[in-house]
């Protein structure tokens, strides 16, 4: 664990305790079970966007392509009556594309990430609400809703992406949480352990020095996308399972802030360059507990944009203090050698 | 004489320290009214260091800096500017969008309530403009002129804002014989009105011509100075780099080999309309030299697949390839260390160790796993070979100077053995010593079959590292010198255009 992992572990733990102490509610199974889900989703979103932070760029499509994957999903179980598998095929693909198209748009068109991914935000958003004419709508039947084919394929589907697993009598932990760790472990391998996470650390840094080592760095950014709308495409399905009912106009919206201010308190400078998966999947559990105690805590809940906003600048300034202060010191120690 | 009155500025006992490097040690420097001082020093002596301290962009660590006898701390280029030293930059800082009195009064816009005051600037620009001997019309956009007229703008701005003393950094880099010339004229028109001019050059035979007194920088310290009647070619290489030449330029001749590299005709983005053909043999080192701007860099950039030929073939060993990309061009057995090293040779903030691997690690993965001890031998053996200063492999390349850094970026190379080295400005911004270990390098290298070609613009470096030398002028290749032809009157003139004498 690096300084900024251990630091915003220092500060999860803190929130934990604080939150705890003041709220015997806070550590019943319930609570916690929620709290582990929650943030299981988040991180997985999180994950995929610190890939795409990592080579300096930026996605702001998350959100929707979040809405996107799980109304499509939803659409094609409820309406269509599509084989449960292919269907989840289906929507996996279509989030490889939308990574793909952003690849290379910006890449060979070479339009800036931000406008890209932004034009994707508004894009997507709205292909969701014109497929099911903005009428909400859920993957899984209720009980009186009659209308799915291939029900139980459905249900056992649910069972794997938002079930729970009995730990003990009374604690379960829900599935997305294996999930989580599953794709956390695959993206940490890929960044510290491959060839590929070594040329993203690289091409973040410095671009032009990457492509001049020989490094296709075009193709390295397009596979950053990709893994950034796959991610985001997981945890659509994740999402569309989790939610009773999916809203076109609603689901996922503003999701893609919350994933890059994971990114960003989980140790990603917005520069490149830098990251790490640990990091990021403590910074969304941060999150999703700071929004988890507001409301244990009593706090307004009209306040908790402006706590989140708060805690986050604080860390992020707390990070660049560090990293200066550490650098002088690196470079007071050059002198004397 | 001069020396009798109190010189117009001095320093003394300066000192600058950057991470990893010594830039100036106790360095002093005298100019008088109405002098051209020349300041000379190879590459990384800190003349442009020293330069920045005298025109407020960075202060100094210690040591005094008077004018007219006061001692004076600039924080800024502005303080520098009010106390009337003016820093002509290497690149041209003007707005190419603005015109010329627009550009001349830039930031000094005479205003009320900020609504621009358009009356006298015109009238007011053209009064500095003649002192230049610049005769155009005052609304002529800055980007319509060529760079020697532009340089000119830049003096009259200077001028404009009183300045005494011009600080001029290798003003005739990128000029034409006739810009080079006027240019010239100028530097004498502005002695005769008591302007005080440092004049930093790379170029001798021009110190030679302007300079009223040279003083030599050497490794961040004072070399020596000369007066006026003891300038010459010799006593100012002799003062540079502290030995004689031969001994510093330590070459053996190697039979060359078969042709390594082949380009005919090919035509670069930057000048697509000239073509360019040369050969280059295993064990040859090959020096391109010219004008900043001749395209030299674009050559290399564009063999390199930096950006791709648009005409015209390139052949590695007889097989004929089309680097798109620096990928393509490594595979065929090339390599090139960038000009800019910071931007194009390392990744800065990555270590010794990531950065020395970097162009190896696809050749040692382990079915796309890092193969970390096979990375680990390739930086210790760059570190090892090239004889890197550095603490640790863990050690950020941000932190070291430019002379290891240089080396590193050798060191990525020589882990794949190219069969071409191509090297861009080999030894810019750095120290003597690490410099001749480069050249010593580059004379190995070549021993044992390598094929070098280096682009440099120190014409010490190419008389004395070339077997020979192309000498490229807009593009073109102006003119081959083989080693005994190769002299500064030769280049220069092959430089700027001027065909060679039969």
């Amino acid at each position: 664990m690096n300084k900024n992992t251990l630091g915003i572990f220092g500060l999860l733990v803190a929130i934990f305790a604080v939150t705890a102490l003041l709220n015997d509610k806070f550590i019943s199974a319930y609570n916690i079970q929620n709290l582990i889900k929650w943030s299981s989703l988040y991180a997985v979103m999180s994950i995929g966007v610190a890939f795409v932070i990592i080579t300096g760029g930026i996605d702001l499509s998350i959100g929707s392509v979040v809405g996107l994957v799980a109304v499509v999903l939803a659409y094609q179980l409820k309406v269509k009556g599509i084989d449960p598998g292919q269907a989840i095929i289906t929507t996996m693909c279509m989030s490889l594309l939308i990574g793909l198209i952003h690849g290379l748009l910006i890449t060979k068109a070479k339009i800036q990430p931000f406008v890209v991914t932004l034009c994707g935000l508004l894009i997507y958003r709205s292909l969701g609400r014109w497929l099911t004419d903005n009428q909400s709508l859920g993957p899984v039947p209720l009980e009186d809703d009659k209308g799915y084919a291939n029900i139980d394929t459905i249900n056992s589907l649910d069972q794997i992406f938002s079930g729970k697993i009995a730990i003990t009598d009374s604690f379960n932990l829900p599935t997305p949480a294996l999930f989580l760790l599953a794709l956390g472990i695959a993206a940490a391998l890929f960044l510290n352990r491959t060839i590929w996470g070594r040329y993203l650390f690289a091409l973040g840094n410095n671009e032009d020095g990457a492509r001049y080592s020989g490094i296709n760095t075009d193709n390295m950014k397009i596979i950053a996308y990709v893994i950034c709308s796959f991610m985001a495409g997981i945890a659509g399905i994740l999402f569309a399972f989790e939610l009773d009912s999916v809203q076109p106009a609603q689901t996922g919206e503003f999701y893609e802030l919350y994933a890059i201010a994971a990114a960003v308190l989980g140790g990603c400078s917005l520069r490149g360059g830098v990251g790490s998966i640990l990091g990021v999947i403590i910074a969304a559990a941060v999150i999703r507990l700071i929004y988890n105690s507001i409301n244990m805590l009593g706090i307004s809940t009209h306040l908790e944009f402006g706590i989140l906003g708060i805690v986050i600048l604080l860390g992020v300034m707390a990070d660049e203090f560090l990293k200066r202060y550490s650098a002088q010191r690196a470079a007071a120690k050059q002198k004397e050698s | 004489m001069a020396e009798a009155r109190t010189p117009l500025l001095e320093v003394r006992g300066l000192c600058k320290q950057f991470p990893g490097v010594r830039a100036l040690h106790e360095v002093a420097l005298e100019l008088h009214q109405g002098e051209v001082l020349a300041l000379i020093g190879e590459n990384g002596a800190g003349k442009s260091t020293l330069m920045k301290i005298l025109a407020g962009v960075q202060p100094a660590d210690s040591g005094e800096y008077l004018i007219e006898s006061e001692p004076v701390r600039f924080q800024n280029v502005r303080d520098a500017m009010a106390a009337g030293v003016a820093l002509i930059h290497q690149e041209l800082n003007l707005a190419a969008n603005l015109d010329l009195a627009a550009n001349i009064f830039l930031g000094r816009e005479p205003n009320q309530f900020g609504f621009f005051q358009n009356r006298n600037i015109h009238a007011e620009a053209a009064k500095f403009l003649k002192r230049v001997g610049l005769d155009l019309p005052t609304d002529t956009l800055v980007g319509n002129l060529p760079i020697g007229k532009q340089q000119l703008v830049e003096i009259a701005k200077a001028l404009s804002c009183n300045a005494r003393v011009l600080i001029m950094d290798e003003p005739t880099s990128s000029l034409s014989q006739t810009e080079t010339e006027t240019l010239f004229e100028v530097v004498h028109d502005l002695r005769r009105q008591g302007i005080s001019i440092i004049y930093i050059s790379h170029r001798l035979g021009e110190v030679k011509e302007l300079a009223d007194r040279v003083t030599v920088f050497r490794d961040g310290e004072n070399a020596g100075d000369l007066a006026k009647d003891e300038i010459s070619h010799d006593a100012m290489v002799r003062l540079m780099v502290g030995r004689d030449l031969s001994e510093f330029y330590d070459r053996q001749i190697h039979s060359p080999g078969k042709v390594v590299l082949d380009v005919e005709q090919i035509r670069t983005p930057e000048h697509p309309n000239t073509e360019v053909s040369l050969k280059i043999h295993a064990g040859e080192i090959v020096g391109i030299a010219g004008l900043v701007g001749a395209g030299r860099t674009e050559l290399l950039q564009t063999l390199f697949g930096v950006t791709p030929a648009l005409g015209g073939t390139i052949r590695m060993n007889g097989e004929l390839i089309r680097p798109q990309s620096p990928r393509d061009a490594i595979a065929a057995g090339m390599a090139l260390a960038p000009e800019d090293r910071k931007l194009h040779g390392l990744v800065l903030p990555m270590t010794v160790r990531e950065n020395a691997s970097l162009a190896s690690l696809k050749r040692d993965q382990n079915k796309g796993l890092l193969n970390f001890s096979a990375e680990e031998t390739v930086a210790e053996e760059a570190v090892e070979q090239l004889q890197i200063k550095t603490p640790h492999l863990e050690q950020v390349a941000r932190f070291l100077s430019g002379g290891n850094q240089q080396k590193i970026v050798l060191g990525k190379w020589l882990a794949l053995t190219p069969q071409l080295l191509m090297l861009d400005e080999p030894t810019r911004g750095i120290d003597v010593g690490a410099k001749r270990e480069i050249y010593r390098l580059m004379e190995k290298l070549a021993g044992e079959g390598m094929a070098i070609l280096f682009v440099s613009s120190e014409m010490e470096e190419v008389l004395g590292m070339a077997d020979r030398a192309f000498v490229m002028h807009e593009g073109r290749i102006a003119g081959e010198l083989a080693r005994n032809e190769l002299s500064e009157e030769a280049i220069m003139q092959l430089a700027t255009g001027t065909p060679l004498a039969a």
